[in-house]
């Protein structure tokens, strides 16, 4: 039999990873993102400046000055904004994806493996989260929580869960079916194992999916309520730059453009990322090439 | 002679469907209505029948994967059906299984060893730092190679995770195994070769086996005692040897003229009783004997009244009204009877 003839036992997961690492779109995403957290993680001790310091004239086109990107209307230097800022944008969409994520997979997990009664309970809660405004509801959350990182990132987690419990649920559903689960019953072990062990990790390839693309839109979410003036006004972001740069965008076009370009090329990387990933954790889409 | 290993008595699992009009009381599936039978340490239980007469479902209810309607399964003396909790997975060392579908029965994420010992680990079966020892033994048993504990199930052909799939459950050590099916996904090449694995471990290990299957000649090639059923019941028990030299009721007569032989070519096929229609549905089934609307020998009594499952002749049970003794009421033609080797 051919398949004796090599005893070759490659894990599910680097054979992934060889997928991932074969599509140049994908790597493409992984430099860009590991540029942009290479920066923003050394570039603070690097500079060790505070990035509210008057450093110049205010708005000095970029180029023009000491400043290489310009200067905002109170003189605060864009490329030191651009360097500290990306700590607290990038921190806030992790832990707000993690969070949504955690949240989404236990309650999807429930949903799904119980069923019945636990999971039209779960589902309705879920439902009432999904018709509700995601921005407003954030808005209020941060609002009455005092807004800082950590309650900007609760607050987006928060409101941001319902479409990984739905997919989670969904997995849930079809894989309880599956005969190896049956088999763990036959094999006595409980449900803890069950659910944890056996279904969640055969459930996980779309939800990494899901929670790549999830920490591109909480970056959106943050600089959205930064945008509204809901952010940690002590705590440089770009969005923050954008929001308070953004009575100024016609004399100063710089103080909105980079910060802006900046969650562009954010997001994007992160969506190549996460379009790699789809591809080469998607067992259909893999047969194909 | 041998001490009785597995009774199973009324077994009854009914599924309630959805109901569209809440004015209707709600229908019942009656997947499996009534069973019982008995098992012997050590012996094979062959239960036959087509598809949708409920004999995974049986097998699934003794495992409890499905929830029992009312009736009982014993093993030994303790009642199953009612276990639940710590209990109830305190028991599931003495019963395993082997599933139809060899490809969708491993986890697709967990190496071969992994899956083999799982049962083990998770019944905390003997020491831990022997286990493994545990684990190439049970691979050298079903005619695996222990270096391919390390692979995973992709990396196997059909028969040999099946193989994989009779080494978990031999794993612990099992006194009863179901076998639902366990060749019917394999290629022809490769059933007798899994079929002898099974015969051989069963004969060696003394394990009282329940092979369940709709292929007359394998049931023939496994079983001591075979269990015919139609649409939720048993309708004939009886030893293999007098059941293949007579079989008694008419629908199992109807079966074994419909096993196709080398010999008799086109005459013997032209011959062959044809049964006409479906089953009826299992929702509502009719009044009578369920086989009554197909049953080519049916009387007005065997539609106005359900038979019991009664004992014909010394060993051999049978569940219809025309059986007297051991006289079969519908006759197989001539030659499909006339080399009955066995």
């Amino acid at each position: 039999m051919s398949a004796e003839a090599t005893v070759r036992s490659e894990h599910p997961t680097r054979e992934a990873a060889r997928v991932f690492m074969r599509s140049p779109a994908a790597v493409g995403g992984l430099l860009l993102l590991a540029a942009i957290l290479a920066v923003a993680l050394a570039g603070p001790f690097v500079l060790n400046v505070d990035p509210f310091d008057i450093t110049a004239a205010p708005l000095t086109p970029p180029w023009t000055g000491d400043a290489l990107l310009g200067t905002d209307q109170q003189g605060r230097d864009v490329l030191i904004g651009l360097v500290y800022g990306g700590r607290a944008t990038l921190a806030v969409g992790a832990t707000a994806a993690l969070i949504s994520i955690l949240i989404g997979i236990a309650i999807g997990a429930l949903a799904g493996y119980f069923g019945g009664t636990i999971d039209e309970m779960l589902m309705r809660v879920t439902e009432f989260f999904q018709v509700l405004p995601a921005l407003l509801f954030a808005m209020v959350l941060v609002t009455l929580l005092s807004p800082s990182l950590p309650t900007v990132a609760l607050s987006i987690g928060a409101v941001s869960w319902t479409a990984t419990a739905r997919l989670t649920r969904a997995e849930f559903l079809k894989i309880k079916q599956l005969d190896f689960v049956a088999a763990e019953h036959v094999i006595g072990a409980g449900r803890n194992r069950i659910i944890w062990k056996v279904i969640l990790p055969n459930a996980l390839p779309p939800l990494i999916v899901s929670a790549t693309l999830a920490i591109g839109t909480a970056i959106l979410f943050e600089a959205s309520l930064s945008f509204l003036g809901l952010g940690d006004p002590n705590r440089m972001s770009w969005g923050l730059m954008i929001g308070s740069g953004r009575s100024y965008m016609l004399s100063c076009w710089w103080g909105v453009t980079f910060p802006g370009l900046m969650i562009f090329l954010s997001v994007l990387a992160i969506s190549l990322i996460g379009d790699g990933l789809n591809d080469a954790l998607n067992p259909k889409l893999r047969e194909r090439r | 002679m041998s001490q009785t290993l597995l009774t199973v008595s009324d077994l009854s699992v009914h599924f309630a469907r959805r109901r569209l009009n809440p004015l209707k009381p709600r229908e019942l599936v009656r997947a499996v209505d009534g069973v019982s039978f008995a098992l012997s340490r050590g012996t094979v239980l062959g239960i036959v029948g087509e598809s949708g007469s409920g004999k995974t479902t049986v097998a699934r209810a003794i495992l409890r994967l499905v929830p029992i309607t009312y009736g009982h399964v014993r093993i030994e003396d303790i009642d199953i059906a009612r276990l639940q909790g710590e209990e109830l997975r305190c028991m599931r060392r003495r019963l395993q299984y082997v599933f139809q579908d060899p490809y969708s029965s491993l986890n697709p994420r967990v190496r071969a060893g992994a899956i083999v010992r799982a049962p083990l680990d998770v019944m905390d079966i003997g020491a831990p730092s022997q286990r493994e020892a545990r684990v190439v033994e049970l691979f050298e048993a079903v005619g695996l190679r222990p270096e391919q504990r390390s692979l995973f199930p992709h990396q196997f052909s059909g028969g040999q995770r099946q193989r994989i799939n009779i080494a978990r459950a031999l794993a612990p050590e099992p006194e009863l195994l179901i076998c639902d099916e366990p060749v019917s996904a394999l290629d022809v090449a490769i059933r007798a070769q899994i079929l002898n694995l099974l015969r051989r471990l069963q004969r060696e290990r003394g394990i009282g086996l329940l092979f369940i299957s709709h292929d007359m000649a394998v049931v023939r090639h496994m079983a001591d005692e075979v269990a015919v059923m139609y649409l939720g019941q048993i309708v004939e028990r009886a030893p293999r040897k007098a059941f293949f030299a007579r079989a008694l009721h008419p629908y199992s007569v109807a079966l074994l003229s419909a096993v196709p032989t080398v010999r008799g070519g086109r005459r013997r096929a032209a011959r062959r009783i044809r049964l006409t229609g479906d089953p009826p549905s299992p929702i509502d089934p009719p009044p009578g004997c369920r086989f009554a609307p197909r049953c080519p020998v049916a009387e007005a009594r065997c539609r106005a009244r359900m038979p019991e499952l009664r004992e014909a002749s010394a060993g051999r049970w049978v569940r219809c009204h025309l059986v007297c003794a051991d006289r079969a009421p519908l006759q197989a033609p001539p030659s499909a009877a006339a080399h009955s080797e066995t």
